[in-house]
Parts: C-alpha cells; structure tokens; sequence
C-alpha cells in the first residue's frame, strides 16, 4: 500500500484498522519529503526525529490497545505562521530566525490531541503577506505543476506538499485568499472556514479581523475530517464562535437536489484568463447536473474589495507588528554606528543610508526592523502607518470600514436570493516565478476574488475544477454565508464524486 | 451649592485639571490570568499574552470591568451601553505588544461628578468627570544609570495590570482644592474596594494641567499656556507642584505675555527635592498615537440591569456616610468627617465600640484622641490595632460607671495596650477597684472631719472648695472617681449644716 496514494480518510482507517502503522505512513511521507522538496521547498523545517517519535508512540498505543484520537498517525504540515512547542515558528521571516515559542497553537493542540503527526513547518509569504510566496525570506516555494511557476500564496508551501503528496494535509491560514488562491493554482482543495470557526489563539497574527485558520487536502472529505478536530470555540480568543461544530463528514450524502448557486457577473470582468472561465463555466456544468440551479447575482461593492482588503490589512497589520522591535525576542540588529553600509542581501531601503537616529534606542528599533523585515512586509506597515494616521484615519481607515461594511450587507443580500456563491479563485491560472515581483499592484490583484470573502467574515472553499492546455490547475470557488460549512464541504464533495480534477498529480513528483 | 474660593492675595484664577490613574484591585490582569500581586521578583508575574510573545490573544477580565463599572458609578458617570477596545500605538521597551490597549473614542463612561468640602468650610467644590475609562498598564522601565553604560533592565510584571483613567474636568481652583480633591477621590476608591491607591506603589499615579486666568484692567482675561504636570508622588507633591506651578506661571506671563495657543502644550516634570517643575522634551507632544479599534477583542455591551446591580453591591460612599454617622451616632459633623476620612475599617471599629457602650460621643472621642494618635505613633492600621472593640468599650463602660475616671482609664489603655493583657486584667493588677459606697462614705467623712476652712467654705457658699478635697482623697485611695469623691463631699457637707439651718423666711 502506498500512502502517499491514499487520502486522509483512508490513511486514518488504515491505521485504525492496522493495516498500516503510524510509523510507516509517516516514513512514506517523510520520504518523499526528503526527496523531493530540494526542488519545491514546501518545507521550513521537516521534523522528522519527532515525527517518527510521534507515530511510534501512537502505534504503541495501538497496540495496547489503548484509545487513540481521531486523526490517529494523520501526517499534517504546518504552515509556519502557527506556534509549535518544539519547533521553530518563524513566519518566514528573518525577523522570526529561530524563534521557539513556548506553546502550541489552539489548532496544533487539538491535532495533537487528535493524535495526527506534525510533520513539519511549511514555506510561506513573510508574515502571511503576499501572494505567492516569493516574499518568504527562506526562497520561493515552486509549483509541483511547473516549478517555474509560483504556488500562490501565501499558504504556498501548504499548498505545494500536498499537491506533491509530501503530506496528506496540511494547515493554511487565510486573510485575503491565502488558502483558496495557493490551493487553485496546485490543483488542491482548500477551505477557509467563517471568521471565529477556527481559533486564531498561537496563529502569528498578520490582519486579526480578517485571518482565518482552514485545512488543505487533496478533497473535501479530508477537509471536512480535519476541520472537524480544528474547529471549536477557544475561550481563549475572544472572537472565537460558540457554535457547536457539526460532524462534517457525516454531513456529506446528501444530494446538492434544490441547491441555489449564485453567478456573479463581476467574476467575468476584463482579465479573467479564457481557460479559467471555461473551467469555471463547465464547474457550474457539473453542479447543474448534480440537481442544483445556478442564478446571476450581484455584489455591487465586489470591486472594491481590493482597495478596501489593502487598507483594512495593513493598518491592523502595522500595529500587529509593532511588537517586532528587537528589545524582547527576535532580531535584534547589532549596535552600530547606523552609518555603515547594509551586508550582501539587505535591504534598499536602509543601505548606504546615513540615518541620524534620537537615541540608540530608537537605532535598535530602526536597524532591527529594517533588517528583520522583508520589503513587502515593510511597504504594508508603511501603507498601514500612514492610513492610521492624524489626518488620514477617516479618509482611510474609517471609510474602508464603511465599504467592508457594505460588501458584508451585499454577500447577506446575495445570501437571501442563493444558498452559495461559485466563481473563480483567481483570475489566471498559476503565473511565473518572478513575474510581478516588480509589480507590487499587479501582485495584489492576484486576490481579487477572494479578499471579499474575509471583509464579509464568511467562508469559502476553492478546489481544482479543471486544467489549461499547458497542464496547470485551474480553480473554482464556492462562497456561503456565516457557518455554511457543511453545505460548501458537501457541495465540494460531489462535484469530486463526478470528477476526477482533484486526483490528478503532477508528473514532476511522480 | 458650589461656593466661591477664599478671597485670596493672588491677581489670578488658578484652573487645574487632573488625570488620574488608579489600579484595579483584581487578582489577574485585564486581558490574562497573570497574577498582579506588586513585589514579586521581576518578570516572574508573565505569560505570552502580556508578554506579547506572537499568536498570543487577549480575553477581557470580568472583574475588571465590574470594578471600573462600581468607580464610575460612584463618580456618578453616566455607563455606555456599548464601549470597545482601541488600540494606542507606540514604540517603548515596556510595552512588549508595541501597542496599549485602551479606550478612545467610546470610553466605558462618561460625565460624572465628584464634590469634595473642605470640614471647615475653606472651600466646597463640584468637580465635573469627563471619563473614565480602562486600559492596559505599561511594564516598568528602570535606568541603570550607576552602572554608567546606559542599560535599562525592563520588568513586565506590572504589564496589563488593569488601570482606570479618570481624567476631571478643569474645576479646580488651588493647589489645596486639588490635593483635597485626591483625598477625597482616595478615599472613595478605597471604601469601593475599587483600588488601594498606594502612591507608593503605583497603584495611583496623577498628572496635573493648570493655567491662570488673569484678568487685565481692560477686563478681558489673560489665560496663559497650559501646562501638564507629571513626576509627582504624593498628594503633598502635587500640591506643592501646583503652587510653585503657579507662581511660576504668573512670573512668566509678566515677563513674556505668552498666552494660551501660542505655544504648544507643556509637559514639565516636578523636582520633589528641588521644589521646582522643569521642562521635559516637546517630542512626545507630538507623538501621533493612531488609535484604531482592537480587532482581537469584542466591543462590550452594559445593560441597565447590570449598572443596576453593580449599584445594588456598591456600599456607602463616603459621603453619605459621613451624614449617616452624625445622625446615627448624634455627632457632630466634623467629627464624622474626621472618621470617615480614616476609612471604611475605622469607621466599621468606632461602630462597633459606639453600638457596644451605646453611645456614639463618648467613642468617637476615644476613638479621635486615643486610637487614631496611638494608631499614627505606631504606623498601624485599625486592623492591626491590639485594642479591639470590645476591650475599648468595656474600658469605656467602666469610666462611664464611675469605676475610675478618664485620666485613670488612659493609664489602663496605654497598659493594656504595651502588656497585651485584658481590661479586668489591668485593673486588677493596678490595684483599682471600684470604691464601694460605704468606703467613699467613710472616706469623705475622715476628710471633712480634717478639713474644717474647706468645710465652712463650702457651707459659706463656695462649692468649689470642694475641690481641695480630691487630692487628699487620691492620696489615701488612688481608686477613687474625683467627681464622686467631690460630690459625696458636697452632699455630707450640706448634710451636716441642716440641722443648723435656720429658715431665711
Ligand atoms: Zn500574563
């Protein structure tokens, strides 16, 4: 039996039933790992000697027959955003080199105690910030598919080990598309559940309104087994939901019969790659014959969810990371003379400056956070600074809190008339390495479909619904409205019960 | 029924505001479960909220809130049915999240009042309260500046500590107004069980704003600049701070004319030692703290059931227990005054003892002149006092008998007081007994017999005579009640002339 062939639900009643150890899933895996992550680098940090610990410990149990939790020897990758007890948690940055926080995050306790397996700390935008995961400060991940290409981001290396089965699953965290958008462009399905489904407690925070943890796999099924251990109110987070958390995967048979999908025609503006519309019309195909219907829609203040998205992130963003000031933890820049020159790899922004600095305190503050931070993370605390600003706040901030608040009362509008809204992920499919580093514009439109979903706090979930002639994912997303997760996982599941998209690997990690 | 201040010799209005800072008597700190307990070894008191260590998230204490809810209430504030966390943004080594959070725009409450008058009629003020609201403390930056490179050793423990910031409307009108005004606010924090600001520890800390209004001879009003006081330690300092403050206002405006708006608000800080204020840095004048709501936390709702039964668990403030003790206790009302300031313990002490000799007088004087002048030579609190009420009240009881009287009974409180031991005690080993009737009888006789010029005084009309009696009277029993040995004498006097007597009509 090869695991890397099975999907999560398999692996976990194969080792229930014990028709594989914990232990030889995880090697499998961890193989592959080791193989071939040289060339995607997925990985931030593969634990290995832990794991295999791990697993073992669980087989042990077994074999006692003691009681094991419900994602028994599951092998799960971690994107480094989320604090792990023993290992480093960086957020790709050099900011974060090194740094091992004393205590797990609410999601990787309750993997934990679900006995899954941590694997590893997977590659990603610094500070969840991009999306396509060139700005880690660790190299870009690549794209299984074409390893020219860019993943997405910023849960890319997520997205990437499980597109190139290097983990059966693995955790994202969403702000304005992070798990959906890298989930399109590798051909995987990924969820992010409504803000406060999932506690946010040890998640690096990069915008607090707006991140929301999900799970990433190759189907909905594993989605829906996963989320169902992530998913709980956190007494510990303040905006975490009370709801009960339904079993989602028993709540996945039922027939899509009646179901109302929303088209959205702002989703057909210029720029939509034809493949991808074509993918994306024959999804609806598919759901229509599944017995659902589809209706046009609209979402009049869809078009400014980007702008909107690009002042409320950043402002939060800028005070989230005000505590990255070298005095506590982290990095802290060598007392110097602010006078000399920045080392191979710095940064523009301070090299060959002369700066004059108040005090030496102010100096640490200045040097550490400009060496620490990368320049997409330095250009949003500048964008978040300046609009949280005496003279700007009104015109800025405030006025995008009152357009967030009109695209939440567009998607409880568009909520009346349909049961979830379909559509695109991302306008193309995955775009090359380097293409619009250039471009930091041309880079934030790459969340165009998808920042909406977290200005309205409610969830959406993004699978593959087809491919380009050149072989690249392309995907599809479904939205609905506040705790719908059982509708948008099972609607998933169906669409993948009639199609194949989603068993699709890439022939490069073969 | 505000009254106007004291005529005074200055040419001027002095106008102060102050901001308050009050520590919450909470077990755990606002937004963690660290303890707030003051003392403990630095950076023991932490936890990766308050730390602000990544991925840490804060959750509002309860207790915290209802504390605030009670000061505010006492202030007579009116309670927002909605308030929310903001986020106040700046760069310091004691602030760990790089941010504090606090309340802007919508604080917790708002627009109440505070009147506070001077017991001898000096001055009565109605102090208006703008806000009050809560936030997140700082941790404490110390300055190694012996070791001479500058270091600066930074303790968290103190960090998201719950504070309540009260900030008074400019109401107040002297340096002595403003220090009575903080006994007054003190105190009734302090009866709340609200916090128990200590000075010296931090948990009160006050900034103070002042200008003068001076008028002109064309009777416009001058108004100079004004200035923001900080540094200060004790309501001492404080006033002091503003006098000096003042006068150096007033010398400025006579040398420069400089007035209000024409130069930026000032922050000096006061030199206790030096008895001056001093100019700090304009810099943090201009700081821009870019206030934004705290998306990590929910706004709050109150609902008029919870102010109501926050009202229903508040207590007496101290100022309607002040008339209720007079009248109570029929004393005067200064003397309640006087108690009152002692606190919600002293009060509880005096009306035990009071209820226990049933009277209020006769406690609240041993009470003022014995234990509150024992009480500050010895630098203990009532609860600390080794006289409880019920050994102070069967003290009373026996001068009130006529056991021995109050000079005698102050023998026995001192000696009660250094041996520990019971009033019965004491007494008995003093040798005092209560004089029987037949002994002071027997007694009074022996005296009259040797005393013939004191006796035909006294038949002659001059009572007071009498008097000469007493010390003969100690000399031979130190245990008898001087009134009544003065007393009986007189009566044995007058018995004896009768006979005499012959009828004027
Ligand atoms: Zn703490």
């Amino acid at each position: 039996m090869q695991p890397a062939e099975l999907s999560a639900v398999e692996i976990v009643a194969a080792i229930r039933q014990g028709d594989m150890t914990a232990v030889q899933c995880t090697e499998a895996f961890l193989d592959r790992a080791a193989r071939l992550d040289g060339s995607i680098n997925a990985f931030l940090k593969i634990d290995r000697e832990g794991a295999l610990e791990t697993a073992a410990a669980i087989d042990a149990r077994r074999k006692a027959g003691k009681p094991l939790g419900a994602l028994a020897g599951l092998p799960v990758a971690v994107k480094d955003a989320l604090c792990t007890r023993d290992l480093p948690t960086t957020c790709a940055s050099k900011m974060l080199a090194g740094f091992r926080p004393p205590y797990d995050a609410d999601t990787v306790a309750r993997l934990r105690a679900a006995d899954a397996v941590i694997v590893g700390k997977t590659n990603m935008d610094e500070f969840a910030m991009g999306g396509s995961n060139e700005n880690s400060a660790f190299g870009p991940v690549k794209n299984p598919w074409d390893l020219s290409r860019a993943p997405g981001g910023s849960s890319g290396g997520s997205a990437a080990c499980v597109a190139a089965d290097m983990a059966p699953v693995a955790i994202g965290s969403d702000t304005g598309g992070s798990i959906r958008q890298p989930a399109g462009l590798c051909g995987i399905t990924g969820l992010k559940p409504t803000y406060g489904r999932v506690s946010r407690r040890g998640l690096v925070a990069f915008a607090s309104s707006l991140d929301q943890i999900g799970p990433m796999a190759r189907s909905a099924a594993d989605c829906a087994l996963v989320l169902e251990t992530i998913a709980g109110h956190d007494p510990r987070d303040s905006t975490s939901l009370t709801a009960e958390v339904p079993r989602y995967s028993e709540l996945l048979e039922q027939p899509l019969t009646g179901l109302k999908i929303g088209r959205v025609a702002e989703h057909y503006a210029e720029g939509l790659d034809p493949e991808v519309r074509k993918g994306v019309d024959e999804a609806y195909a598919v759901f229509e014959a599944a017995g659902a219907t589809v209706h046009d829609i609209e979402l009049p203040h869809a078009k400014y969810g980007v702008p909107t998205y690009y002042l409320i992130a950043p402002c939060e963003a800028s005070s989230n990371l005000a505590r990255y000031d070298g005095a506590h933890y982290g990095h802290r820049a060598e007392p110097g003379t602010g006078h000399q020159a920045e080392p191979a790899g710095g940064h523009r922004a301070e090299s060959g400056s002369s700066q004059h600095f108040d005090s030496p305190l102010v100096e640490m503050y200045c040097r550490s956070r400009g060496e620490g931070f990368g320049p997409e993370v330095k250009r949003r605390i500048m964008l978040g600074t300046y609009a949280l600003s005496a003279g700007y706040y009104d015109a800025y901030y405030a006025k995008a809190l009152k357009v967030r608040r009109l695209i939440r009362q567009d998607y409880l509008d568009a909520f009346a008339k349909v049961d979830l809204i379909g559509g695109p992920v991302s306008a193309t499919p995955a775009f090359k390495l380097g293409e619009k580093t250039g471009d930091p514009l041309a880079m934030y439109l790459v969340d165009l479909y998808t920042v909406a979903t977290n200005l309205a706090g409610v969830g959406g979930i993004s699978f593959p619904c087809g491919f380009t002639r050149g072989g690249l994912p392309v995907g599809f997303q479904l939205q609905g409205p506040a705790l719908a997760e059982p509708l948008l996982l099972r609607a998933t599941d169906r669409f993948q019960r009639l199609t194949d998209w989603h068993l699709r690997r890439p022939k490069q990690t073969a | 029924m505000t009254k106007p201040a004291a005529p005074t010799a200055e040419p001027f209005t002095t106008v102060i505001g102050l901001e308050v800072h009050v520590q919450l008597q909470t077990k755990t700190k606002l937004f963690c479960g660290c303890s707030t307990t003051f003392g403990a070894p630095p950076n023991t008191q932490v936890c990766p909220v308050c730390l602000g260590l990544p991925g840490s998230l804060p959750v509002m204490n309860r207790e915290a809130f209802s504390l605030a809810i009670k000061a505010a209430l006492a202030l007579e504030c009116r309670i927002a049915p909605f308030t929310k966390w903001d986020r106040k943004n700046y760069f310091y080594p004691d602030l760990p999240k790089g941010y504090q959070i606090s309340q802007f725009d919508l604080p917790f409450s708002s627009d109440g009042w505070l009147e506070v008058v001077d017991p001898k009629g000096a001055f009565s003020r109605k102090v208006g309260v703008i806000r009050v609201h809560l936030e997140e403390d700082a941790g404490k930056s110390m300055h190694d500046e012996a070791a001479g490179t500058a270091d600066t050793r930074i303790d968290l423990n103190r960090a998201g500590t719950p504070l309540c910031e009260i900030v008074s409307q400019p109401d107040l009108r002297s340096p002595q107004e403003a220090r009575a005004w903080l006994n007054e606010l003190k105190l009734l924090l302090v009866y709340l069980g609200v916090s128990d600001c200590n000075m010296q520890e931090g948990s009160l800390r006050v900034d103070a704003n002042v200008n003068l209004h001076i008028p002109r001879p064309d009777g416009s009003l001058a108004k100079t600049p004004i200035v923001e006081i900080k540094n200060m330690n004790s309501f001492r300092s404080v006033e002091r701070a503003l006098a000096y403050e003042t006068a150096r206002q007033y010398d400025e405006w006579q040398a420069t004319g400089a007035e209000l708006g024409t130069t930026p608000k000032q922050t000096r800080g006061w030199d206790d030692p030096a008895g001056v204020t001093r100019a700090q840095r304009h810099k943090e004048e201009s700081s821009d703290y870019r206030y934004f709501p705290d998306p990590d936390l929910v706004p709050v709702t109150v609902s008029e059931e919870q102010i109501a039964a926050a009202k229903a668990l508040m207590g007496t403030p101290p100022t309607v227990l002040r008339t209720t003790l007079a009248e109570k206790w029929k004393i005067s009302a200064y003397d309640a005054d006087v108690l009152v300031n002692q606190g919600r313990e002293l009060v509880g002490y005096f009306e035990d003892v009071a209820t226990r000799v049933g009277e209020g007088k006769v406690a609240s004087n041993w009470l003022q002149q014995d234990v509150l002048r024992t009480l500050n030579e010895r630098g203990e609190t009532i609860d600390e006092f080794p006289i409880r009420p019920d050994a102070l009240a069967d003290l009373i009881r026996r001068v009130q008998n006529g056991d021995f009287d109050t000079s005698r009974g102050r023998e026995i409180f001192a000696e009660v007081l250094t041996s520990g031991r019971s009033v019965a005690d004491v007494v008995a080993s003093l040798g005092i007994a209560a004089v029987g009737q037949d002994e002071l009888i027997a007694l009074c006789k022996e005296l009259i017999a040797a005393n013939p010029k004191i006796v035909a005084d006294v038949q002659g009309g001059k009572e007071q005579a009498a008097a000469g009696l007493i010390g003969q009277a100690k000399k031979k029993n130190p245990n008898v009640n001087p009134a009544k040995v003065r007393q009986m004498c007189v009566d044995l006097i007058k018995a004896l002339e009768l006979p005499t007597r012959t009828p004027e009509a």
